[in-house]
């Protein structure tokens, strides 16, 4: 015979809990699957993780699953990573930063280490950023002209420097 | 046609020959740029690439560059043309063989061209006899900031001049240097360059660079990482580091075989020459190798009835397209070996 729930009196009672507390005394419990569950008595069964998140959890850290990688397309030109790996080729300039996460590590690795442009800039695009950068690039261009004892080169260079300078 | 005055004289950035040209045959910078506000050549659609080759047509001329420039749209070219361009190092294999619209604008002495709507949509070149990047530099900063002046190029602030392929980002410069070895492939001391190259991040490429095997005794060396560094810095490895060490151990071959395999050394040249003055029919390969062995003794004094301006035309013209451009016709390989065995004994006086 099926004994009701002792929560919910209506679902039949299909966990029994017997307690015993320290001084000798017995207490017992019937309940239903899902009022045990609410109780915290019996686990909750385990909700559907996606794989590509188990497998991120795997693999840790922020890195990227194969999956994910896999699934990640530009939003303006449609190229899939998957695409790009097979060519070697992007599609747009907007793939390097749909495709940052994926691409910067490769990127790296195709020049040494490094993942910051300092060379050449726009003229039009930042004035400012340009001239700085010419300045770094100038008084660098000094030091080694000093040290390797070009000296009339490092003079023109000087002067070069100056005139940004004072500009 | 501008391809027909071409094929008719050397190239005249090969006519003076430069610094160091013993050993350096010539110094190339190339830039590879795009145009902001379009994809990249694999996704653009047919209107796009039309578009984008009038745009950069109109801005890669005498107008905003200087000097005299010629446009060739590709299309149009013949493939004998086409295969002329390639030999004199004007436009990439790459550029003749894909399909679309596209083109190449050529300065008239031939020290420059802007190839459109190859693997980028620009890609800048500024070619010169010996090694000369200094001028090169200079002269190809000139024309990248004439062309920026009328074109907004795609560039990011972390990653600099985006390119299709992103081993070309930041800077899109590649310096490459044509070496002529034949002394450190007597010594067998090469692959010792090769793999010195290796360590630096630098690629060894043969005569017509990417895709083509290292044969022979001509290489050509470039740069592969374009970001991180600037432009000065890596063109200043490559003129005060790379080439002056590697132009240093081929002079100590040669001054080693002249000194001490001396016979063994004129052997080679002077069979070279007999081969070259009396040859009926000879393929373009046997061809070089000899050629280099007369340059070599030429450039090392070994040989002085020669002219190396002679020599250095020869290497030029005995190629296919320009062998059958001279000849005012098609020619098969057969008829091809005949001509050019004619062509050289004509050259060196003898007939």
């Amino acid at each position: 015979m099926d004994l009701p729930c002792q929560i919910c009196e209506k679902a039949p009672a299909t966990v029994h809990l017997t307690e015993i507390s320290p001084d000798g005394e017995r207490c017992e419990q019937h309940l239903c699957d899902q009022c045990a569950q609410t109780q915290g008595i019996t686990p909750k069964p385990p909700t559907q993780v996606p794989l590509s998140q188990m497998l991120s959890a795997l693999v840790g850290g922020s890195k990227l699953t194969a999956r994910q990688i896999a699934d990640l397309s530009c939003p303006q030109c449609k190229l899939t990573f998957v695409e790009f790996r097979n060519t070697g080729l992007l599609g747009c300039p907007t793939d390097y930063d749909a495709f940052e996460k994926a691409l910067a590590p490769l990127i790296e690795r195709a020049h040494d280490g490094s993942s910051h442009h300092i060379g050449k800039v726009p003229r039009r695009l930042d004035a400012p950023r340009a001239a700085e950068n010419d300045l770094i690039r100038l008084r660098r261009e000094l030091d080694r002209a000093v040290d390797d004892e070009r000296y009339e080169y490092a003079a023109k260079l000087r002067d070069n420097i100056r005139t940004i300078e004072t500009s | 046609m501008i391809v027909e005055k071409l094929s008719q004289q050397p190239s005249p950035w090969l006519q003076a020959a430069g610094p160091k040209s013993d050993v350096v045959i010539s110094s190339r910078i190339r830039l590879a740029r795009n145009v902001a506000g379009y994809p990249f050549l694999s996704k653009v659609t047919n209107e796009q690439r039309g578009q984008l080759a009038a745009l950069i047509r109109s801005h890669v001329g005498s107008e905003a560059i200087g000097g005299t420039w010629s446009y060739l749209d590709i299309d149009e070219v013949g493939e004998l043309d086409r295969q002329v361009l390639v030999e004199r190092h004007l436009v990439s294999r790459q550029l003749t063989e894909a399909t679309g619209t596209r083109g190449v604008s050529i300065a008239a002495d031939e020290s420059a061209s802007v190839m459109v709507n190859e693997e980028d949509h620009l890609r800048i070149q500024v070619l010169r006899g010996g090694l000369q990047l200094d001028s090169i530099w200079e002269e190809i900063n000139r024309i990248d900031d004439r062309i920026e002046d009328r074109l907004d190029y795609a560039f990011h602030p972390r990653y600099g001049y985006l390119t299709a392929c992103p081993t070309n980002v930041g800077t899109g410069i590649r310096v490459s240097v044509m070496l002529h070895l034949p002394g450190l492939k007597l010594t067998g001391e090469i692959d010792k360059v090769f793999r010195a190259a290796k360590d630096m991040h630098l690629a060894v490429r043969g005569l017509f660079g990417e895709g083509t095997e290292a044969t022979g005794d001509f290489f050509q060396v470039s740069n592969q990482v374009t970001l991180g560094r600037t432009e000065e810095e890596i063109i200043d490895e490559f003129k005060n580091q790379v080439i002056p060490s590697i132009v240093n151990f081929e002079h100590r071959a040669r001054q080693c075989l002249g000194k001490e395999r001396v016979l063994a050394l004129d052997d080679r040249i002077w069979r070279s020459y007999g081969v070259l003055k009396h040859a009926r029919t000879i393929s373009s390969e046997e061809t070089m190798a000899h050629l280099s062995h007369l340059r070599m003794g030429i450039n090392m004094g070994r040989i002085k009835e020669i002219d190396i301006g002679t020599v250095n035309e020869l290497f030029l013209v005995i190629q296919p397209a320009h062998l059958q451009k001279l000849n005012g016709s098609r020619l098969t390989g057969a008829q091809r070996s005949i001509a050019r065995a004619e062509l050289i004994r004509s050259r060196f006086g003898n007939n």
